[in-house]
């Protein structure tokens, strides 16, 4: 432990890191399979 | 823009169920039996990856007790665990599919090794940063130029160099991605490299707690951290599927509107 420092303000960054850019990879890869997916439906039925 | 070219016997097109079932390939290249089975696990792998990843992220942050020695900053554990796993795993998979594209010619492989490229680079980014927030509290320093942190930088280097390999070889249109899939084998050699580092050069790093058959965690920390491990990892096969039918579907869009251009300007 080093110069007094308080340990939860590095927790929290990192979890919120860790947790909100998974979410983000999550839900963009979500989005662009479905709007690619989509968008090969359309491609079909024209 | 062809994703992939035909490359002699057993080479497949990738643009369309129709095409596919027409061209000798092997049964796992088959594009059409893959995609069901990617809409069978895609969405299932990324709910039980964020209950598991969730669950056990919380028990790291409010359940598990703090450390002797680096006190509550030991919680990062959680975090950056997985994902130096996963940043190193995800360029292992890179260099199999590279290998079985090359050697197999699997049609899939190249699209599969695209897919985790993206993936592998934000946890190989995360590892870093998770690291660099635990080595503040724990060693006095947000990094040291040693052999561990340095090796896992060059893999997040190497990340971004096969993103846009990858991106050129597609955007092009010579469909070849041989270029990427030889840079994802020679990039493999990094992997042990991080892996070895904390025994063959002084580091601040500590050496790996859990081997083979053998751990030296406390299980307050071992099972949440297993745990953490699976849930990433089923997050990150959920990730690399929806990229990989993400892939397909532009290609096989784009096959399409090609063909129809080609049959507007024949008529």
């Amino acid at each position: 432990m080093h110069e007094g420092l308080n340990h939860w303000t590095f927790v929290i960054a990192a979890y919120v890191l860790g947790v909100g850019g998974t979410a983000l990879l999550c839900a963009w890869s979500w989005i662009a399979m479905r709007r690619a997916e989509a968008r090969r439906d359309r491609s079909r039925e024209k | 823009m062809p994703l992939l070219p035909a490359r002699g016997r057993g080479a497949a097109s990738l643009t369309g169920s129709d095409e596919s079932k027409k061209i000798s390939m092997h049964g796992f290249a088959n594009p059409t039996r893959f995609l069901r089975l990617a809409r069978l696990l895609t969405a299932p792998l990324l709910v039980a990856g964020i209950i598991l990843a969730g669950l056990s992220l919380g028990w790291g942050l409010l359940g598990a007790p703090a450390e002797r020695l680096q006190g509550d900053s030991v919680r990062i554990l959680f975090v950056h665990v997985p994902a130096a796993w996963l940043g190193m795993g995800g360029w292992s998979a890179i260099a199999i599919a590279s290998l079985t594209e090359l050697v197999w010619r699997h049609p899939l492989a190249g699209i599969g090794a695209r897919a985790a490229a993206l993936p592998g680079a934000f946890f190989a980014l995360l590892c870093l940063i998770t690291g660099s927030l635990w080595g503040r509290p724990a060693w006095g320093a947000w990094w040291v130029w040693d052999g561990r942190l340095t090796s896992m930088l060059v893999l997040f280097f190497l990340y971004c160099s096969y993103l846009a390999l990858a991106d050129a070889a597609a955007r092009d249109g010579d469909g070849t991605s041989r270029v990427p899939a030889i840079f994802g084998l020679v990039g493999a050699v990094n992997i042990p490299v991080i892996h070895y580092s904390v025994l063959w050069w002084n580091s601040l790093h500590q050496p790996p707690s859990i081997t083979l058959g053998k751990s030296e965690m406390a299980p307050e920390f071992l099972w949440g951290l297993l745990a953490a491990t699976i849930g990433f990892s089923l997050i990150f096969g959920g990730i690399v599927l929806a990229r990989m039918r993400t892939i397909l579907a532009d290609a096989q869009a784009e096959a399409r509107l090609r063909r129809r251009a080609m049959e507007a300007h024949d008529a």
